[in-house]
């Protein structure tokens, strides 16, 4: 009997200590993404590709900063350099998980710093295929996850997650995430509307590791329905480089301070 | 002092091209702006309020901890057939880590209402508004001396302005407007001396509390609108325009509720040429607030709704004092606003609608605008302003025959 025990205790061990549940691998892959390092610098440059192939670009200084735990506080600050209308423009978020943004925008030829209104993360950023949670995040607990499958994906061993939002009030029905094994970052995301069709893919294009945190730097999102795309391209990466509290503040919305925006 | 501003900036630019030539940016543009009266000729005959094309260049260098900005227009104007160089602005700043300074010709914008200003005690051009040019020329710079300071208790913004700088009005030859002594025609403006009794002081101190944007106002100096006062009320054959004294307290608060932004703004407007309010040419004391809210309805469109009040202290006096030919002001005004935007197209095309409707007046504003970019470098604007009213004596109501369709395209680079 003792031995049958063992066996049984012995079989499930390993599946016990290795098995990860789905919002485990969102919280890691959150961590991964979106959480790396103290704080984070980045120059983003976005093309924004119409189906006819006509092009516009966005370029900015994207600075982060962490406060508590992954998944707590962040600090936003977006500096624009591209196009030639929104140049010296400079946007501040406060994100909270659970509850709305704070943001603010500096208006140069006005001198002004405005508060704007932003219940809705799913609204596009700055006219990209990407979403506000696409650049920030979205809460874990705002969807119930499911791992359907383990697979490779691009020669990585992924777990596909699929995600769908509580809320009725979203505009996809679910979501599939192939999450790396190793680094758990997302690879792809697949976003299907709410008849299960699929619209929109999220493809991770180019990851480098930079000071030891494995980053996207080339990600793409396509609107299948719209045929239009936006390519991310992020340069100039850094960690933990000690951006000061103070930096979030109206002073430096009006004034952003150069040695953060190289 | 002009001359002395001049020298100092060329001064500057010359530095910044050879001293710190390594870091230094040079944009600009280059605009056709037009504004045709729908409604019927100006008052000179002409069917233009604006028409003119125009080049601005910016250029700014930087040297840790000085930096230099230098925005300057260049314009040609059909109405008037001239050309004329404009400073828009011209500082320099110094930052340190608790303090920075800013000095030179610079555009201040406090307060968070939309059109609406209370604590913005800062130079307007109403004219640039009414003509459909293109906001940011709603504002006029001012020759000043800013410093901030930065202690861990809050945030202060200290503005010295040694010269008065009065908001612009529409011009008589473009825009109908009412004047209750349009027959005299010999004015005067006086404005006030550049003297050190004279100099305006702003104070804003600022800081969060409890989630709300917190700021606190102080203005001692002028109205910008002028006063006029005739030689004889009875026969009047000549009028001065001044600018009386002015000080004002004010705060304003803000933060996230109900789904959006709400909003808060007061100010005592303490008219100190007049404070028992029984000068019937000087303007009373009055308090003014705002109330505003924002949200986003839908992506892409968001809606700010404001309600405006003012409420004229010692109106009792005004009443007593008044003078009758010209028209009776309410003891308390209101005016509302509303602006919905709406951004399509991937944010390439932003279609607008503003309005100002004073249920007081009864008299509005409407503006509607779509601006489209077709390409990162090049946009237009196609807008108007319709204006009107039960009387024409009031705000809008008297610029009821000036409704205007414009147009505005920029090349930027």
């Amino acid at each position: 009997m003792l031995r049958y025990l063992l066996l049984l205790v012995a079989l499930l061990l390993p599946l016990n200590s290795f098995a990860i549940t789905p919002e485990e691998v969102m919280k890691s892959s959150q961590a991964a993404f979106l959480y790396p390092g103290k704080d984070f610098k980045a120059r983003v440059v976005m093309r924004l590709v119409s189906k006819s192939g006509s092009e516009r670009a966005r370029e900015l200084t994207m600075l982060r900063k962490n406060y508590g735990e992954t998944g707590g506080d962040q600090k936003y600050f977006m500096y624009f350099l591209r196009p030639a209308d929104v140049k010296d423009m400079a946007f501040m978020v406060y994100k909270y998980p659970g509850k709305d943004d704070d943001r603010w925008l500096f208006v140069p030829a006005l001198n002004m710093v405005r508060r704007i209104a932003a219940q809705d993360r799913r609204s596009s950023f700055v006219g990209s295929d990407f979403t506000y949670e696409d650049v920030s995040g979205r809460d874990i607990a705002d969807d119930t996850h499911e791992i359907t499958k383990e697979e490779k994906f691009g020669g990585s061993e992924s777990y596909v997650v699929k995600s769908t939002p509580k809320a009725g009030d979203t505009d996809y029905g679910y979501k599939l995430s192939w999450i790396d094994k190793r680094t758990f970052l997302p690879l792809k995301e697949e976003y299907y509307d709410k008849r299960g069709t699929l619209y929109k893919v999220f493809t991770a294009e180019e990851i480098k590791e930079i000071k030891g945190f494995p980053t996207v730097v080339k990600r793409t999102m396509k609107n299948l329905q719209s045929g239009h795309s936006t390519e991310t391209v992020f340069s100039k990466v850094d960690y933990n480089i000690g951006i000061e509290d103070s930096l979030f503040t109206e002073r430096y919305l009006k004034q952003p301070p150069k040695k953060w925006l190289d | 002092m002009k001359r002395i501003l001049h020298a100092f900036f060329i001064l500057a630019s010359c530095l910044t091209i050879n001293a710190y030539a390594a870091d230094y940016s040079v944009n600009g543009f280059v605009q056709g702006n037009y504004s045709f009266g729908t409604e019927t000729s100006n008052p000179d005959g002409g069917d233009f309020k604006w028409a003119e094309e125009r080049a601005q260049l910016k250029v700014e260098g930087a040297q840790e901890p000085v930096r230099l900005f230098l925005k300057a227009d260049i314009a040609f104007d059909h109405i008037d057939n001239d050309a004329e160089v404009e400073l828009r602005e011209a500082y320099i700043d110094l930052t340190r880590e608790r303090w920075d300074l800013r000095a030179g010709r610079q555009i201040i914008t406090w307060g968070l209402g939309d059109l609406v200003f209370i604590n913005d005690v800062f130079p307007k051009d109403y004219e640039a508004f009414f003509s459909g040019r293109p906001l940011e020329y709603l504002k006029k710079g001012v020759d000043a001396v800013k410093a901030g300071f930065y202690p861990d208790i809050a945030s202060f913004e200290l503005v010295v302005v040694p010269f008065f700088e009065p908001n612009n009005f529409p011009d008589a030859n473009r825009f109908w407007m009412f004047d209750p002594m349009s027959s005299v025609t010999d004015r005067t403006e006086e404005e006030p001396a550049s003297t050190l009794k004279n100099t305006e002081v702003a104070l804003r101190v600022y800081r969060d509390i409890a989630g709300f944007d917190t700021s606190i106002y102080l203005y001692k100096g002028f109205h910008r609108e002028p006063s006029m006062l005739p030689d004889s009320l009875s026969s009047p054959s000549r009028i001065d325009l001044i600018y009386s004294e002015l000080a004002v307290y004010g705060i304003s608060l803000q933060r996230s509720a109900l789904d959006g932004v709400a909003g808060f703004e007061a100010g005592y407007y303490d008219s100190l040429d007049d404070r028992n309010g029984s000068d019937p040419l000087i303007p009373n004391s009055q308090t003014r607030f705002l109330l505003s809210y924002q949200r986003q309805l839908i992506e892409d469109l968001s809606v700010t709704f404001q309600y405006y009040g003012e409420y004229m202290h010692d109106y009792s006096e005004y009443e007593r004092t008044r003078v009758v030919s010209f028209p009776k002001k309410a003891r308390y005004r209101d005016l509302t606003t509303l602006r919905l935007t709406y951004l399509l197209l991937h944010q390439n095309l932003r279609v607008q609608w503003f309005s100002f409707w004073s249920p007081a007046d009864r008299d509005y504003l409407f503006n509607p605008e779509a601006k489209y970019n077709f390409s990162d470098n090049f946009w237009a604007a196609l807008g108007a302003n319709i204006f009107g009213g039960q009387e024409d004596t009031t705000q809008f109501g008297s610029l009821d025959r000036n409704d205007n369709l414009y147009m505005q395209a920029r090349y930027e680079f």
